[in-house]
């Protein structure tokens, strides 16, 4: 569904993607994991088309995406959450993904029709909102927001532009394990629906997750397979996993 | 909407007031404020609801006023072609330096909308046709027809006012349209409203010419208000203040731009009209540098009002509420 091929990215002398090749099956949670400053984040920012790509090629559903602009992947189908959370906090719950909905359906170059009148746009908001636990908190600012309750709203804002394929950056950054298990089920639930991208630390729910398993070092593939092949590789073990995983 | 109906009001019968105890001037200076609240709520569009700091507002103010101008020096006096000529002129203006600067971001982008409407103040200085640095004198004001006699203080006073009010309801509407909302979320989240799979840079594009536009008008009426027109109206110093005036009145409040330009041009003419004794011992030429009075008060409320006074009003009522 999505592949890459030989895609990098330098900053300066910085190497931040090297000769990256990796292919994403429909309908599967594809696992990005590797050490801080692997490249992950910025290698997820190529792929949703906010990063230029030096050199290599991006294809989506068959077609190349390389140049693409990052809304017309959007539009395409391949949507973005991001590790930093990134949403609207001086609007409530309901109007950022009541914006996500509307930029999705329609034009958004309307002038003159209030957005309240349309109630379409904020019962699908409402839905989401439910989907990914936030219907208690529908006229909540988002700043007001608690660390989980943000995050779940960075996926919903992410999953309200209905994608094919999710770029699911740390989902779970900085959550506690009540939070983080809330979050594991969400991505169960959704992945029945579409194609999931997860960059994720926390290799519990990798582990979990993951049909299939990609480790990023240094910018580099080192190794893509299901779970038990990853866990079970040497090479792997030595530059990312270490004991503990091997352990368990 | 109570307070705003009170406002406008008081605004209907200002001029009649002012008729019956014989102070036509003051008609036509609440004309001149009216048409510098279009400009700063044009300003405020774009820099209060889309976030972009645009240091080059008066270029577009100023090519209506040119247009206007040009137009009525020709001997075309009809109103409902110098001004919206003056309209669509702002707005190609605005699209060609929206288009450029939009590319650029923060500091780059203030300096390339001052560079552009710098670049207009010196192609005007040199319009000899036009007047060139003298500026243009003008052989009449606009006409409507209709009956409508632009002469007529009282009556010019009124046109502007119905224009204001119009682009008042204008912007209300864009502001909560689906234009309006994305244009604010723009200026919360620019990367996240991209990520959300909409084209950042022609939203921003289209909130740019269409406050080119408004601007252009503003100065269309500047032009026949004052039956002349000079380079000046493009000079930096006049983007500036008009930014002031959209702080002054509150970044982002739909009133912003009108209460800023009442504020801040009552403000000036209180300073040099009307001197106070003591300060006037105390240095007698103050009254000529009215603009530090006016600097004091900008600073005062951007240290203690960042809202501007439009949010000092709007907190009073919410504590009240």
């Amino acid at each position: 569904m999505l592949e890459l091929k030989q895609v990098s990215k330098r900053f300066g002398g910085v190497v931040a993607t090297d000769n990256v090749t990796l292919d994403v099956a429909q309908g599967e949670v594809h696992a990005l994991i590797g050490p801080n400053g692997a490249g992950k984040t910025t290698l997820i920012s190529q792929i949703s088309g906010s990063l230029d790509v030096d050199s290599g090629e991006i294809t989506f559903q068959g077609s190349p995406i390389t140049r693409a602009k990052q809304y017309e992947r959007v539009k395409a189908g391949l949507a973005r959450s991001y590790q930093i959370t990134s949403i609207f906090k001086r609007f409530s719950v309901l109007d950022n993904l009541a914006l996500a909905v509307q930029a999705r359906s329609g034009s958004s170059f309307s002038f003159w029709r209030p957005v309240a009148s349309e109630a379409a746009l904020f019962e699908e908001a409402r839905v989401l909102a439910g989907e990914v636990g936030l219907s208690e908190k529908l006229h909540s600012l988002a700043a007001t927001l608690a660390h989980g309750e943000q995050r779940a709203l960075e996926v919903g804002l992410a999953l309200a532009t209905r994608p094919k394929l999710v770029l699911l950056d740390e989902p779970m950054a900085g959550m506690g394990p009540e939070e983080s298990a809330r979050m594991i089920e969400l991505i169960g639930k959704v992945r029945a629906k579409l194609t999931v991208l997860l960059v994720e630390h926390d290799m519990d729910a990798v582990f979990r997750l993951a049909d299939r398993i990609t480790v990023l070092v240094n910018g580099r593939v080192i190794a893509t397979g299901t779970p038990g092949k990853i866990r079970a590789d040497a090479e792997v073990r030595r530059a990312y996993l270490g004991d503990e995983v091997a352990a368990a | 909407m109570k307070r705003s109906l009170v406002v406008l009001a008081l605004l209907i019968v200002y001029p009649l007031a002012m008729q019956a105890i014989d102070h036509l001037f003051y008609v036509s200076f609440a004309s001149r404020l009216l048409i510098y609240a279009i400009a700063a709520t044009s300003l405020n569009l774009v820099l209060g609801y889309g976030g972009m700091i645009s240091f080059g507002h008066a270029a577009f103010v100023g090519a209506g006023a040119y247009v206007a101008s040009i137009a009525l020096a020709e001997g075309v006096t009809s109103a409902w072609i110098g001004w919206p000529a003056a309209i669509l002129a702002s707005a190609l203006l605005a699209w060609v330096i929206g288009a450029i600067s939009l590319r650029t971001r923060g500091v780059y982008f203030i300096m390339i909308t001052l560079a552009f409407a710098q670049m207009m103040f010196y192609l005007v200085n040199s319009m000899k046709a036009y007047g060139g640095d003298e500026g243009l004198t003008l052989p009449q004001r606009a006409t409507l027809g209709f009956g409508l006699d632009l002469a007529n203080e009282v009556v010019f006073y009124y046109v502007v006012l119905a224009l204001l009010v119009a682009i008042l309801y204008c912007l209300h509407r864009l502001v909560h349209s689906r234009f309006g909302r994305v244009m604010v979320a723009i200026r919360e989240n620019e990367a996240r409203v991209e990520a959300i799979g909409l084209p950042v840079y022609r939203y921003q594009l289209a909130c740019f010419v269409i406050a080119g536009a408004a601007g252009g008008l503003a100065g269309a009426l500047l032009a026949s208000h004052g039956k002349y027109v000079n380079p000046n109206v493009l000079h930096w110093v006049q983007s500036g203040t008009l930014m002031i005036m959209v702080i002054l009145g509150g970044v982002g409040h739909l009133w912003g731009g009108v209460i800023g330009a009442v504020a801040l041009l009552t403000l000036e003419h209180a300073i040099a009209d009307y001197p106070v004794p003591w300060l006037t011992q105390l240095a007698p030429n103050y009254q000529q540098h009215a603009n530090l009075g006016v600097g004091l008060v900008l600073l005062l409320i951007v240290l203690f009002a960042p809202q501007g006074i439009a949010g000092l009003l709007s907190r009073k009522r919410h504590a009240r509420a």
